[in-house]
């Protein structure tokens, strides 16, 4: 145990690392502004290029990564569980195919329906959850997972029961040179990176402290004067409106909703997103989403008699290779290209990857990104 | 005006727990820019009393008044805004979270932009986190924590987590701050350091303090008074050199029960 003898260090040496710190933290803005920027690009770009399917693809790793950001900001950053997203995901989905088969209202407001009704639900829902902490939190929700397939069908003079809702497809705006599957590309990368930079700014200011101090430490947030049931009620509705949005979005992507695509195992699917890409990350979202998209239908390839298990064997791969995922991995190479002028900082690293977790399921990945936010 | 020199009443304070007394009937003032010292041997209720304070316990009978409104019609939230920050006898800090942003949650209950205005980064956004940030480099730099600011609150030495804490109670601008055990685990020279801290601390902020402490000479040194508390009753108050030759502190301490 070094630690006490490397925080001297960091004493004695004030004025260094004064002078290396600031460098540092500009070069690794530099770095991230210049890698998003270029992610943009390729972004805006990489339709051109793609056949429908592979269009469709990754508009689906749009969708799922609203989705898992909406996770992120409950699990990761507020340490509130939940295995049942899939039910605010099927909300949304439902929320759209009625609204545009039934009262031909034009899609674009559907989807903003969708976020509001998943807010308020998922606020509701939160209020009774402050019940439930940890693993309760998680069964509870799991419950609704469950039910929601039996509660679409039960009301099927809205939800078509088993037989869903096929919707139309969004057709192209304004007479642009591009085909539908492509705008559908371009509309969800769209609303992903509106909804990415609000939640940047949420949890980057004086509210992103706070939910991140109820997860570290609910009394001490409470002594703080934080209103630890609103600000965990909000944050559940927060999640929700973000998987619910993706929910319609998924909707129209597909043009199709029926209700055993919106299982339990959806819902898992979503965890398992989660905490591959990076559980306390905005970014890590999108990681998970091509995990979940991909890793599947890659698995099917390797194996037509087994893909689960190969699914399986990639997922351990993966928590064995990068424990605080895919997020947390990026966030430590890019600390070590940017850090490397001054050696203290390694010093520094060790003390800053000591275990000193209030929470153990939320905190390792959390502390992984904690730089993030900045 | 003598009854505004009284900043926090303490009147017939009784708790309970499955049958067990851990406050009865306590009783006691403090004086406004004073610093209080309670104390008593493991158990006689001092970490009780502030956790009342703090309203994470509701007292079966009695009442807090701070500046004359009763504590016990606010919720725990509302406690920081009214004037009284603590620190805590463990620890309580947000491991995963820098030093700054530690203290800057100190400045939360001086703030109210909310979830709307934070999404959309409205104007007000910006300068409340300018106030936050100064606000809290100031406090940090009272103490000395400059050079960590950026550091995670974990894994560093028990001394200055505390310190840490310090400093995150000092950013809600309390009138009344509430120290629990904050010499704990500290060096002999460590706790003399934090005495004549805790003394400037007073001066430069105008601070009423309130210290539950066992470390005795801290206490006598720096308390303009001191309570006692034994098996949940106050058992002696006054000023120290006074409490050092009460007979009844004396045998609460060295104990004749035997």
């Amino acid at each position: 145990m070094q630690l006490p003898a490397s925080a001297k260090e960091i004493d004695t040496r004030t004025t260094g690392l004064r002078a290396t710190r600031p460098a540092a933290a500009s070069h690794a803005r530099l770095w991230k502004l210049v890698g998003l920027i270029l992610t943009l690009i390729v972004a805006y770009l990489l339709p051109l290029g793609l056949s429908n399917y592979q269009a469709f693809e990754f508009t689906q790793v749009f969708i799922y990564a609203i989705a898992l950001l909406g996770l992120n900001i409950l699990i990761g950053f507020n340490g509130q569980f939940s295995l049942g997203h899939g039910a605010f995901y099927a909300l949304g989905a439902y929320t759209t195919a009625i609204m545009t088969t039934r009262w031909d209202i034009p899609y674009g407001w559907t989807i903003i329906v969708a976020g509001v009704l998943c807010l308020i639900a998922g606020f509701l829902f939160g209020l009774p959850a402050l019940r439930f902490e940890g693993l309760y939190l998680a069964l509870a929700t799991f419950a609704l997972a469950l039910s929601t397939p039996q509660i679409l069908k039960y009301f099927d003079n809205w939800t078509g029961g088993s037989q869903g809702i096929v919707l139309d497809k969004p057709s192209v705006p304004l007479g642009l040179p591009i085909n539908a599957d492509q705008y559908l590309y371009y509309l969800t990368l769209t609303v992903l990176l509106l909804l990415f930079l609000l939640a940047w700014n949420l949890l980057r200011g004086r509210v992103g402290r706070a939910m991140m101090a109820i997860r570290d430490n609910p009394i001490a947030a409470e002594a703080m004067g934080v209103n630890n049931a609103l600000y965990k009620s909000l944050t559940f509705g927060v999640s929700a409106m973000y998987t619910g949005i993706a929910g319609s979005l998924g909707a129209l992507a597909v043009a199709f909703v029926a209700p055993d695509t919106f299982n339990a195992f959806l819902s898992i699917n979503f965890l398992v997103g989660s905490v591959v890409g990076g559980i306390a990350s905005i970014i890590g979202a999108l990681f998970g989403a091509a995990f979940i998209e991909f890793v599947p239908i890659y698995a099917q390839e390797i194996s037509r008699a087994a893909p689960w298990a190969i699914f399986g064997v990639v997922l351990i791969l993966f928590m064995y290779v990068m424990p605080t995922g895919v997020a947390g991995l990026l966030h430590r190479v890019l600390e070590r290209l940017t850090r490397r002028p001054s050696k203290e900082s390694s010093a520094d690293n060790v003390v800053a990857t000591s275990p000193a977790p209030a929470d153990p399921g939320a905190s390792s990945p959390a502390r992984a990104a904690s730089g993030k936010h900045e | 005006m003598a009854a505004n020199d009284v900043i926090l009443a303490i009147r017939d304070l009784t708790v309970r727990f499955s049958g067990i007394v851990a406050l009865d009937g306590v009783e006691f003032d403090v004086e406004r820019g004073k610093i209080v010292g309670l104390i008593g041997p493991n158990g006689a209720g001092k970490t009780t009393l502030f956790n009342c304070l703090s309203r994470l316990y509701t007292p079966e009978r009695g009442q807090i008044l701070f500046e004359g409104h009763s504590l016990l019609t606010f919720p725990r939230h509302k406690i920081a805004k009214l004037g009284i920050s603590r620190t805590f006898q463990n620890l309580a800090l947000f491991p995963t979270m820098t030093v700054l942003e530690n203290v800057m949650l100190g400045a939360h209950s001086r703030t109210k932009t909310g979830f709307f205005r934070h999404a959309l980064r409205l104007p007000p956004v910006a300068k409340e986190e300018r106030f936050i940030r100064d606000v809290a480099m100031e406090s940090i730099t009272l103490l000395g924590l400059e050079h960590l600011a950026d550091h995670l609150a974990s894994g560093l030495p028990y001394g200055t987590l505390k310190r840490i804490e310090f400093a995150r109670a000092l950013a809600g601008a309390p009138k009344l701050l509430l120290l629990d055990e904050p010499a704990g685990g500290l060096n002999h020279e460590e706790v003399f350091q934090l005495a004549s801290l805790i003394q400037q601390v007073r001066e430069r902020l105008k601070l009423t303090i309130l210290l539950v402490e066992h470390h005795m000479n801290m206490v006598m040194q720096i308390s303009d008074k001191v309570v006692v508390l034994d098996f949940g009753r106050k058992i002696a108050e006054g000023r120290p050199s006074e409490v050092q030759r009460d007979p009844e502190v004396i045998r609460a301490y060295l104990g004749d029960r035997i």
